[in-house]
């Protein structure tokens, strides 16, 4: 059992936990993800480890309120427990010593992108952000990346931002001349691919987090299969992040929808907080 | 006088055609007098074959003659002398190659329904929550076992019993390894293993669940946390697959996630389980272990009209229990046997068809097995919409790339010394499928206690 300390709602459907995790908190890195079983006898499902504090032993998670899990993941509040909270799992996102990064969230992605720029940042990294999401409510963690990295926004009705996809903003900072070492971008599928098909003809590397469908996150079951440069690979022990530019997304989108008509909830909006990026 | 009778006592079992369509138990056990005529079959050899045949060495004369006096709690208490789960063991041992297969009756008819008396005699003292075991006071000192399989639940249970402080760690949120993830309900109930389970954490171990050793912590900070000693039992977990085009579709799957998915997370009883798995009209399980026998019948289960094993050697060379195979037939379950598939083809990007070859056996290999050859021109297509992938199970890498000193063979098991289990690494121990590749409940089990023996010797010597 797993308590929650502290509970937040960031917007109508995304919220924010600090759970008392004290195997994941003492030994997680930006990058890596927990797998939570709401109560006993429910799926398994992986949520990014959106920060952690080695004192408190403690670990944030940010989620998007879904589906099934998600939704009873939010029915519980300060002082309820989770049943199960395994991690850390995955690699550690590879942070090398980099002068300028660009970091392109969509949705609740932002989540997962926040400790990755805060290390960046920390460690001397010149980092700009392109957060973006289908309204102004979507747009989370502005205010946490605002302390560490310029900001830029884009939403698809324009309630905030830009009017327009993340990518319309990272065309503009490309053709204003701004050189970026790395481009680090994490949401929908979707939007992950037509960032890479901005980047991979210029050749800026490119970092992905893909999010497919898992039940252990051990490495046990091969569920979360990806194929990358023409390989599979299991993007729970091999990832989550891959170089953007080996990954084979149309495989990635395909498996996500696997049991598509098994999940009856209205909108399939995945990672991020859109349809389209 | 022995009974003579050349067969088995018959064992109760479900309709084939009732039961491949619900998860009950298939085999419904022995009544106590179907166990006693059984028992009367047993010679009670002086030279006792039938023990040599079992890994753990199961006095089995001697249980057997307290079952036809109608003593089953003393014949619980022989077998538990060698064995700790005998519910588990009558029900998934290999008894044909093992106990049964050594049984001097097996010379003119069958062999004494060994496993079968076995399992009659667990589950009758099931009931009786009274643990037999003596319990050495605690003595303060503590081992780490990793992995709560059957190799890891035996080292903690008898190292418990010897007065340690034992902590369990498992990366899951269920303790019992394969018991509860991969062999299925209709075989092995699941409320079984838990009150199996159950004895051994009543000797006082200490269970973490959700740490994932490797991840969470390592077998160096386990050490200095003071772990005076760590047994590795953390099996052979990751699925292999067969490099062929398509393996990436939807629809396939390894053995594992469909398992996983049905044993673990309940699919079976989807949707009043939340987590959803995949059944097709028509099924292909490739493999012919005892995990594609339970992929298969798990499929037929969930409402398959077809679900084929193919499988590429010939029905001789079957590695599965022989029960289950005949389970399996009775079931409906189709074989198509010398038959090897090279490519999966889908249309929307779900599975469709198949592409197979035929295959004839040639001059044995290296293990003594006819080695399958291709069988020219005999390509041909099937059609499936489930493609389930049963072709065996290597360690996971989790453990090993952590643990600095650990040397491992090339195929990623744990290299020990086969006297006491123990590792190139000091204090390290490690039994199971992680040392031998993907073997048997019982073989694990038997690691498990001979690591839990020497880590007793060793720690015992070195005082506190
Ligand atoms: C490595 C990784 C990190 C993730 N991090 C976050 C995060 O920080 N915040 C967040 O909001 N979401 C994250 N996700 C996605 C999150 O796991 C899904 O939103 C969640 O599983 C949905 O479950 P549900 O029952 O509420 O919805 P459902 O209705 O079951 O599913 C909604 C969608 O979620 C996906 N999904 C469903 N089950 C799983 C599963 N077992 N594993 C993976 N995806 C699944 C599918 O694409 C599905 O279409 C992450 C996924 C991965 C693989
Ligand atoms: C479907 C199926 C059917 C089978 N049928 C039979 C049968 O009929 N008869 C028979 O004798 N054998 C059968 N077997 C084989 C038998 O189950 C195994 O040989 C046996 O379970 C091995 O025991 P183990 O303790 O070594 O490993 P496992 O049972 O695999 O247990 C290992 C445990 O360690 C945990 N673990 C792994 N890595 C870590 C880590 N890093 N940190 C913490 N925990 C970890 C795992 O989650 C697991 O719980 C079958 C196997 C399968 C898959
Ligand atoms: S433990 Fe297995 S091999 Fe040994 S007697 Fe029992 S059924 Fe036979
Ligand atoms: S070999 Fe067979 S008959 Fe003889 S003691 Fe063993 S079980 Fe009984
Ligand atoms: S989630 Fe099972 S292998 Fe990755």
């Amino acid at each position: 059992m797993y308590k929650i300390i502290k509970k937040e709602k960031l917007n109508n459907s995304v919220e924010k936990m600090t759970i008392l995790a004290p195997y994941v908190a003492r030994k997680c890195e930006p990058g890596q993800f927990v797998i939570v079983c709401a109560d006993e006898g429910d799926e398994r499902i992986p949520l990014t480890i959106q920060d952690y504090d080695r004192e408190s032993l403690t670990v944030s998670i940010i989620y998007q309120v879904v589906g099934y899990s998600t939704k009873k993941i939010a029915r519980k509040n300060e002082g309820d427990y989770l049943a199960h909270f395994a991690g850390p799992l995955g690699v550690a996102a590879h942070l090398g010593k980099k002068k300028r990064v660009l970091g392109i969230g969509g949705g609740v992605g932002a989540a997962p992108l926040y400790p990755q720029i805060k290390k960046l940042f920390g460690a001397g990294t010149e980092c700009d952000v392109i957060l973006g999401g289908r309204s102004s409510e979507f747009v989370i963690l502005r205010e946490e990346f605002e302390a560490i990295s310029k900001v830029y926004v884009a939403t698809n009705d324009g309630s905030l931002g830009l009017q327009g996809f993340v990518t319309d903003i990272l065309k503009d900072l490309i053709a204003k001349g701004n050189h970026y070492d790395e481009v680090i971008t994490i949401g929908p599928l979707i939007m992950m691919k037509a960032v890479v098909e901005i980047t991979k003809p210029l050749q800026i590397p490119t970092m992905v987090s893909l999010n497919p469908i898992m039940i252990d996150g051990t490495g046990m079951c091969g569920g979360c299969r990806v194929t990358i440069g023409g390989q599979t690979k299991f993007a729970c022990v091999d990832g989550p992040d891959f170089d953007g530019f080996e990954v084979d997304f149309d495989e990635c989108m395909r498996r996500q929808n696997m049991y598509k008509t098994h999940e009856d909830h209205a909108c399939k909006i995945g990672l991020g907080g859109e349809q389209n990026a | 006088m022995p009974n003579m009778s050349l067969k088995k006592v018959k064992m109760p079992e479900q309709d084939p055609n009732l039961r491949n369509k619900n998860f009950s138990e298939v085999a419904l056990g022995y009544s106590v007098e179907e166990a006693k005529e059984e028992a009367s079959r047993c010679l009670n050899c002086k030279q006792r074959f039938c023990v040599d045949g079992c890994p753990v060495n199961v006095p089995i004369p001697e249980f057997i003659q307290a079952v036809l006096s109608e003593d089953f709690k003393k014949a619980y208490d022989i077998i538990t002398s060698e064995n700790s789960l005998p519910a588990i063991c009558g029900r998934v041992c290999p008894q044909e190659n093992q106990c049964e297969g050594k049984c001097i009756r097996t010379k003119k008819g069958e062999s004494v329904a060994i496993g079968r008396l076995e399992r009659f005699v667990a589950d009758y003292m099931m009931a009786d929550t009274t643990s037999n075991s003596q319990l050495l006071p605690k003595n303060n000192r503590k081992v780490a076992v990793v992995g709560a399989g059957p190799a890891g639940l035996t080292c903690a249970g008898e190292l418990a019993k010897k007065g340690y402080s034992v902590t369990l760690f498992e990366a899951l949120h269920e303790v019992g390894g394969v018991l509860m993830y991969g062999i299925p309900e209709f075989r092995l109930p699941k409320d079984l293993v838990a009150k199996e389970i159950e004895k051994i954490v009543q000797m006082g171990v200490t269970i973490q669940k959700n740490v994932i050793v490797g991840k969470s912590i390592t077998i160096d900070e386990l050490m200095a946390e003071g772990f005076e000693a760590v047994f590795i039992g953390s099996g052979a977990g990751l699925p292999n697959f067969m490099n062929i085009p398509g393996e990436n579709l939807n629809g396939v799957y390894s053995a594992n996630e469909f398992l996983t998915r049905s044993n673990l997370m309940k699919a079976y009883a989807y949707p009043n389980s939340p987590t959803p798995i995949h059944i097709g009209q028509k099924v292909a399980v490739i493999g012919g272990g005892n995990v594609a026998m339970d992929a298969a019948r798990t499929a037929k289960r969930l409402g398959a009209d077809e679900v084929y094993i193919i499988y590429r050697r010939s029905e001789a060379e079957l590695p599965a229990r022989l029960e289950e195979i005949h389970h399996a037939k009775e079931e409906g379950i189709i074989f198509k046997l010398l038959c090897n598939p090279i490519g999966i083809y889908g249309n929307d990007g779900w599975v469709e068809k198949m592409e197979c070859i035929e295959m004839e056996l040639g001059e044995p290999d290296a293990s003594g097995r006819r080695k399958p050859v291709v069988k020219p021109n005999s390509s041909h297509f099937v059609a499936v919409d489930t493609v389930i992938i049963a072709i065996g199970q290597s360690p996971n890498p989790l453990i090993r790339t952590t643990t600095p000193g650990l040397d491992v063979t090339n195929w990623g098991g744990i290299v020990v010394c086969e006297d006491t289990m123990s590792t190139t690494k000091e204090n390290v121990y490690a039994g199971g499928d992680v040392v031998t590749g993907a073997a048997t409940v019982i073989l694990a089990m038997g690691a498990g206690k001979k690591a839990a023996q020497a880590i007793h010797q060793k720690l015992a010597s070195h005082g506190n």
